[in-house]
């Protein structure tokens, strides 16, 4: 089960392992299609569109699917209680994660902090 | 390459802006929305809008999903998740310059770039958001299933979630700065029958705190002005909304004491060529219908004032 925005998704947790282990900078946004979690989506697609995170992966998850436990069991996600759940790998590991809604100053300092080209 | 001279430009692209740009762009007028954020502006964080005539319910996205369509569809351009930096309105020939260094100049303006939920604006608050501290029920009272919130607000935005949150919360306090609601009578009856809610009244929130996640408030009473500590598990707020204008303050552009813009019944703003609408105005009522209203009041001027030009 898929989110049916116009980002690329991961469905599993399988997929979510081998596309932090394969790319070097990953973003992806656990969420639901409520108001907190559209504008993280449409944050993405822009920065997506705009060519200047051309190192970074944009992908988007189903919060309540059970493969998206790999993203809410996080060490870095607990005393989250707010969607979407957001987080930023960068090789493999847990650079930053965040809770709630974020506008795109948010979005991209944190991309500008921990994936610098 | 892309056009960067247009004959109006708008900013914001919720109900308002993108009414005014279907407006123009269907009379032929080059067009320009640009918008801070997602395009829709409050509209998206409605889940079912019931009062829209001709439309029997539909979700707030679909709707501006729809609008946005409809506008593209005419030829307006449209730019989501751009920062206006700076604004030069006083001359013939206006320009907009965007923090990506991108300018675009027009004949007209039209300022339409609505509300955002306020905040309290006190210590913690940021630093809880999404911790313990929301601004929406529907997206996050799943999280806090049998814990004890507090819900700030005496309107019918803060006494409506109150009722639904009970549906997760073991118990909801209803924490208001004066000793009355401002809620329509049934949703103040219906949140007052409720066994799980509970008030403090005169009251305000002045400080979060928590170790990682909000674990307590400190609670001001207003007319004694005596601060207690209680122990919870989420916060709530709904407050209201306020006008999003923090780049009109160095304009020439007219807002009043709360920093709202000024117009007309034309929704001309106190600067030749400059034309507002939707939530951003000063004004009584602010519902979808009214802001698209506003809209389209905003482009016919625009359209009348670049035809004489």
């Amino acid at each position: 089960m898929v989110l049916p925005t116009n980002l690329k998704h991961v469905a599993t947790a399988k997929e979510l392992t081998e596309l932090i282990n394969s790319k070097e900078n990953v973003m992806v946004c656990a969420g639901r299609m409520g108001p907190m979690c559209l504008p993280v989506y449409d944050i993405m697609k822009s920065l997506e569109e705009s060519g200047k995170y051309d190192h970074v992966e944009f992908r988007d998850m189903l919060f309540d699917s059970p493969e998206s436990g790999i993203i809410r069991s996080l060490p870095e996600c607990r005393g989250f209680m707010g969607l979407p759940f957001t987080v930023y790998y960068k090789n493999g590991k847990v650079a930053k994660a965040t809770s709630s809604i974020q506008n795109m100053d948010m979005v991209t300092t944190i991309l500008d902090a921990e994936f610098s080209k | 390459m892309e056009n960067k001279n247009y004959d109006v430009i708008v900013i914001g692209g919720g109900p308002a802006g993108l009414t005014s740009g279907i407006y123009l762009a269907r009379a032929k007028a080059n067009a320009l929305i640009l918008d801070s954020g997602m395009i829709g502006g409050q509209t998206i964080l409605t889940h079912e809008i019931a009062n829209y005539p001709g439309i029997e319910s539909i979700s707030g996205f679909m709707l501006a999903n729809t609008m946005k369509k409809q506008a593209e569809s005419f030829g307006c351009a449209i730019k989501s998740n751009v920062k206006v930096e700076k604004l030069a309105l006083d001359e013939s020939l206006k320009s907009v310059r965007l923090s990506s260094g991108e300018t675009f100049t027009a004949k007209a303006i039209i300022l339409a770039s609505g509300g955002r939920s306020r905040m309290l604006g006190v210590k913690g608050e940021k630093q809880f958001k999404g911790m313990g501290i929301s601004y929406c029920a529907t997206c996050d009272g799943d999280f806090f299933t049998d814990r004890e919130i507090i819900v700030v607000g005496g309107g019918n935005s803060a006494l409506e979630e109150a009722v639904s949150l009970t549906k997760y919360a073991s118990k909801v306090t209803i924490v208001h700065q004066f000793d009355h609601f401002q809620a329509f009578q049934h949703a103040i009856d219906e949140a007052k029958a409720n066994p799980k809610i509970d008030f403090i009244m005169e009251s305000k929130i002045t400080e979060f705190f928590g170790d990682g996640a909000l674990q307590e408030v400190e609670i001001e009473s207003i007319p004694s002005g005596t601060k207690t500590k209680r122990k919870i598990d989420g916060v709530f707020i709904f407050i209201g909304y306020e006008a999003q204008t923090e780049f009109l303050v160095n304009t020439s552009v007219e807002l009043n004491k709360w920093n709202e813009i000024v117009v007309n019944s034309a929704m001309e703003t106190n600067v030749e060529g400059v034309y507002a609408a939707g939530d951003s105005l000063a004004k009584k009522y602010r519902q979808i219908t009214t802001a698209v209203s506003d809209g389209t009041i905003a482009a016919l001027s625009a359209l009348e004032y670049i035809n004489k030009k």
